[in-house]
């Protein structure tokens, strides 16, 4: 079915599932912002991932790879320069949030954080 | 039970990523987008990276939404940091004062930080000829500028010169998108000449985008570091 590896996608749904479960059962604020790190880089592999194609080159053209039919997709690896930066943003903002709820609770647990139990 | 919970929904989404994903032929050819940005791709922009093509200029007002979530992020980084003052007495214990850095680590990140931001401008302006762009080289910037703080105790950031760059950077990139709406009749069309392939005077107004877009996403993201470190010396 698939030409290339499939071990790229599975190592790539493999880190977000770690994600996923690090944000569901982790009680610390700061494993789970860690969790939406990983969940962020596994989206981030999947897509380019599927953009990739067997046997052929990065989509820059050099004087050496100037056949266009050789190169990968450019749209996932452009989706993916966004989403890498949007992630950075949203990390930052988690961690500055994380901060003031310690400053404020003296605490990182979610258990003790009143109004953040499930 | 959280645990149980937890697993559960993990193996409900690998069941649902699975019968999807599994259904889609991957890695056997590209889509139609793709072939259409590979096959006429350097004709159109000039940038002989593809990638640098599809974010700056068939994308380009996508970039920009992109830049002004990553500055509401650093502007909320900086209302949730500074906001509100601190209160005197409260919190003295938490206060502990850091040993100083050894004269090699000192003398050695001053000696690496001009080389680093060096590094990071040749990044974003070759952005259209080689693998990188703005974001990286405004993010190999800021590293420059997190070395200093963790090898300097006394480093400060002053925050005018900071914004005055991240705003100049900014409007730049807005002018250059209207002007191009004024010339050729859509915002950010690519008004300047498409030039010789493989030369740093190529491509038309990317190199000027993504000079800007480095120059702002260095700045916001030293802003991001300044704000930080300046946080924990306060408490």
């Amino acid at each position: 079915m698939t030409t290339g590896n499939p071990m790229m996608y599975v190592g790539a749904v493999g880190l977000i599932m770690i994600g996923l479960f690090t944000v569901l059962s982790k009680r610390n604020l700061i494993k789970i912002i860690v969790g939406l790190t990983l969940l962020d880089t596994g989206v981030n592999l999947l897509l380019v991932a599927i953009g990739y194609i067997h046997n052929r080159t990065a989509p820059i053209l050099t004087q050496a790879h100037a056949d266009p039919s050789k190169m990968v997709d450019p749209v996932p690896q452009a989706l993916v320069l966004t989403a890498i930066v949007i992630g950075l943003g949203v990390t930052a903002l988690a961690l500055a949030l994380a901060i003031r709820v310690y400053g404020h609770y003296k605490t990182l647990d979610t258990r003790k954080i009143r109004g953040l139990k499930w | 039970m959280r645990a149980f919970v937890s697993f559960s929904v993990l193996a409900l989404i690998v069941v649902g990523l699975a019968l999807s994903l599994s259904h889609i032929p991957f890695g056997t050819d590209r889509m139609q987008v793709g072939n259409y940005y590979l096959d006429h791709g350097v004709a159109d922009t000039g940038a002989s990276n593809i990638v640098t093509a599809v974010v700056l200029n068939y994308r380009a007002l996508d970039t920009l939404g992109e830049v002004t979530v990553l500055f509401i992020a650093s502007l909320g980084l900086g209302v949730f940091l500074s906001w509100p003052k601190k209160k005197e007495g409260t919190q003295e214990e938490g206060k502990r004062e850091l040993p100083e850095a050894s004269l090699i680590v000192r003398r050695g990140s001053q000696f690496l930080f001009p080389l680093i931001i060096l590094f990071g401008g040749y990044i974003f302006l070759h952005g259209h000829l080689t693998p990188g762009g703005g974001f990286q080289g405004g993010s190999v910037i800021a590293s420059a500028f997190l070395l200093m703080f963790l090898g300097n105790n006394a480093y400060r950031l002053r925050h005018t010169p900071l914004t005055v760059t991240e705003s100049l950077a900014g409007i730049t990139f807005v002018v250059v998108g209207l002007i191009g709406l004024g010339v050729g009749g859509y915002f950010l069309n690519n008004f300047l000449p498409k030039g010789n392939m493989f030369s740093l005077f190529s491509a038309g107004v990317i190199p000027i985008l993504y000079s800007a877009i480095g120059l702002k996403v260095g700045a916001e993201l030293s802003g991001i570091v300044a704000n930080m470190f300046e946080s924990r010396s306060e408490r």
